[in-house]
C-alpha cells in the first residue's frame, strides 16, 4: 500500500497504477435498497435499481470484482468509514458536510432537483409540518427553512407520515416522488416549487482510498463519453430526465 | 414459484396471494424467523454458561476473581442495552481486525486509523475482502450472539448469584457434616438445588430475550423486523410484479402474533419445568407437591 502511494507520488498521479492493489479483491458495494428507483429490493430478494445497474456496468469497465451489500441509511457512512464494505452508491447527494468524512467520486447523476408531495393542494411550506429522511439534504433544508421537520429512518416512513396526516407534506428527491404520486391516483400531489439541492448524485468512498476513486472516475467518465450513462439514466428515469 | 404466477395482475386474490406470498423476498423473511429462532437456541445457552461463570466468580473466596465476577455484572447491567449493542459489536470486530494485522501484516506501516478512517490489510480482514456473502452474513450473526450472550449472561449471573445464596444454609452444612469438600457441596448440593430459586428469575430474561431479537436489526442482521418494514412498504407497480399499499401494519400484526405465540409456548413449557425442579424441595412449592394426593 505505501509502497503504491509512493509509487503514485513519483510517477505522478495516474488511475492505472490503481489496479495493483484493487485486483484480486472484490470490491463490496454499500446501498440501502430503499429508494426507488435508485435502489430497491425487487421480488426475488436481489438489490435492483439505476445504482445496480450502473454499479455493475462500472465495476466491469474497471475489471473488477463486485458484490452488493444492504445497509440502514442511518449507518451508512459509518459502516464505509470502518471498512465494512468500500462504496456507497445509494442516492447519496453530494456535499460539502459528507466530504469531510468520505469522499466522493464525479457525480453519475447531475444536480437534481427536490420537491415537496402534500395530501392536499395549499399547505405551508414554510411553516407547517415537513417529512423528510434523516441525514438527507433535504431534512437539513427543511430544517433551516422555518418548517417543523419530522424525520423518519426510512424514504417509505416519510411518504406515510404525508397519508396518515402526521406531516402536511414530504420533501425528497423529485425522481423517487415522481412514481409514488403517479401511482397514488390522485391522492398525493406535488406543491410548490422544485427546490434544486446538492451537487448531484456520486459514488462515496473512505478518504484513504484514493486508487480506488481514481478508477470509479475513470469508469464514469468513459461512461459519460459513450452515452452509456445518459441510456442508462433515461431508462430508469424517463425520457426528460436530466442528462450529461 | 407456481406456474400461474408469470402475470400475477391478472390473477384473483387467492391465486394472486399465493404467488405474492411465495416471492424471493418472502423466502428471505421466512429464512429470518429461522435466524430469530436460531438466535435464541444459541444464546440461551451461551448466557447461561456465561451467567454461571459469573455467578461462580462473583462469589469467589479469592478477591480478584471475585472483583471480575461482579465487575461484570454491575458494567454490564448498568448500561442501556442498545448503547452497549452499537458500542461492543463494532469495538469487537475493530478489535479482532487490529489483533490479525499485528500477526498477519507486520511490515504494515501506514497507521490504521487515517483521520475517521479504519484501514486494515487486505489480509488482516474479517472476514476476508473477497468472502462470499453468507460469510459475512455468518460473521455479523456470530457477532451478535456474542454480544446478546454477553449482555444476558450478566443478568442471568445476577439472578444465579441470588439464587447460590437462596439456598438454605442447613443444606450446605448436611453436606459438610457429611465430609464433602467445598467444591463437593458446591457441585452435589448447592447447584441442583439453587435452579428452583433461579428459574423464576431465568424464564422472566428468557422472555426479555425473546423480546430483545429485534435488536438484531440494529447489529445489521436482516432479521424479521427488517424484512416486516422492507416488504409492508408501498410497493409501486413499476418497481415489482406485486404492487400493493402500505401493508406494514398487517406485517407488523404477523410479528406480533408471532411473538405472542412464542412466548406462550415458553410460559407452558417454563412452567413443566418448574414444577419438575420443584419436585422433592425444601420450598413452599416442593411441600405443596408432596401433600398433594398422589
Amino acid at each position: 500500500m505505501k509502497r503504491i502511494l509512493i509509487t503514485t507520488a513519483v510517477i505522478a498521479v495516474s488511475a492505472g497504477i490503481a489496479f495493483a492493489d484493487s485486483h484480486g479483491k472484490t470490491i463490496r458495494m454499500g446501498t440501502e435498497g430503499a429508494y426507488p428507483p435508485y435502489n430497491f429490493i425487487n421480488d426475488n430478494g436481489e438489490v435492483d435499481g439505476f445504482e445496480r445497474e450502473l454499479g455493475d456496468e462500472l465495476c466491469l469497465r474497471a475489471q473488477l470484482t463486485c458484490e452488493w451489500v444492504k445497509n440502514d441509511w442511518d449507518s451508512i457512512i459509518p459502516n464505509l468509514v470502518s471498512s465494512n464494505y468500500d462504496t456507497i452508491m445509494a442516492g447519496m447527494s453530494i456535499t460539502d458536510e459528507r466530504d469531510e468524512v468520505i469522499d466522493f467520486t464525479q457525480n453519475y447523476y447531475p444536480p437534481t432537483a427536490s420537491a415537496f408531495v402534500a395530501a392536499a393542494e395549499g399547505v405551508d411550506l414554510s411553516g407547517g409540518i415537513v417529512a423528510a429522511q434523516t441525514a438527507t439534504i433535504q431534512a437539513g433544508y427543511v430544517a433551516e427553512s422555518g418548517a417543523t421537520l419530522v424525520e423518519f429512518a426510512t424514504p417509505e416512513e416519510t411518504i406515510a407520515a404525508v397519508r396518515n396526516g402526521e406531516a402536511d407534506a414530504v420533501f425528497a428527491d423529485k425522481d423517487f416522488l415522481v412514481p409514488i404520486v403517479e401511482e397514488s391516483s390522485g391522492d398525493l400531489m406535488f406543491v410548490g416549487d422544485d427546490v434544486p439541492l446538492g451537487g448531484g448524485i456520486g459514488m462515496g468512498l473512505r478518504e484513504s482510498d484514493a486508487e480506488l476513486k481514481e478508477t470509479f472516475d475513470a469508469a464514469i467518465t468513459s461512461m459519460k463519453e459513450d452515452g452509456t450513462l445518459n441510456t442508462m439514466l433515461k431508462k430508469w428515469f424517463g425520457e426528460d430526465t436530466t442528462t450529461y | 414459484m407456481f406456474s400461474f404466477c408469470t402475470d400475477p395482475s391478472t390473477l384473483d386474490t387467492f391465486r394472486w396471494f399465493s404467488c405474492y406470498l411465495t416471492t424471493g423476498v418472502h423466502m428471505s423473511f421466512y429464512i429470518s424467523f429461522f435466524k430469530v429462532l436460531l438466535l435464541l437456541a444459541v444464546t440461551a445457552p451461551v448466557a447461561l454458561g456465561f451467567g454461571f461463570l459469573g455467578a461462580m466468580a462473583a462469589r469467589a473466596t479469592f478477591a480478584p476473581i471475585r472483583w471480575i465476577g461482579k465487575t461484570y455484572i454491575a458494567l454490564v447491567r448498568g448500561v442501556p442495552d442498545i448503547a452497549f449493542f452499537l458500542f461492543f459489536v463494532i469495538a469487537l470486530d475493530q478489535g479482532i481486525e487490529y489483533v490479525r494485522q499485528k500477526v498477519l501484516c507486520p511490515d504494515w506501516d501506514e497507521p490504521i486509523r487515517q483521520g475517521n478512517d479504519f484501514v486494515v490489510c487486505q489480509a488482516a480482514k474479517m472476514p476476508l475482502g473477497n468472502a462470499a456473502q453468507w460469510v459475512h452474513e455468518t460473521y455479523g450473526f456470530a457477532l451478535a450472539v456474542f454480544t446478546f450472550a454477553i449482555v444476558f449472561g450478566a443478568f442471568a449471573a445476577n439472578v444465579l448469584f441470588g439464587a447460590m445464596r437462596a439456598v438454605p444454609r442447613p443444606q450446605l452444612e448436611t453436606g459438610e457434616a457429611y465430609g464433602m469438600s467445598q467444591r463437593q457441596t458446591f457441585w452435589r448440593i448447592l447447584v441442583p438445588q439453587m435452579w428452583v430459586y433461579a428459574l423464576p428469575g431465568l424464564s422472566n430474561l428468557w422472555m426479555v430475550l425473546i423480546k430483545a431479537t429485534p435488536l438484531l436489526f440494529l447489529l445489521g442482521v436482516e432479521d424479521i423486523v427488517y424484512w416486516a418494514r422492507e416488504l409492508g412498504g408501498t410497493k409501486t407497480p413499476r418497481f415489482t410484479d406485486y404492487p400493493h399499499g402500505d401493508w406494514r401494519m398487517w406485517y407488523f400484526l404477523g410479528l406480533l402474533v408471532f411473538y405472542l405465540c412464542f412466548t406462550r409456548v415458553s410460559e407452558i413449557a417454563l412452567d413443566r419445568l418448574m414444577s419438575r425442579l420443584t419436585r422433592g424441595q425444601a420450598t413452599a412449592g416442593g411441600e405443596a407437591q408432596r401433600k398433594a394426593p398422589a
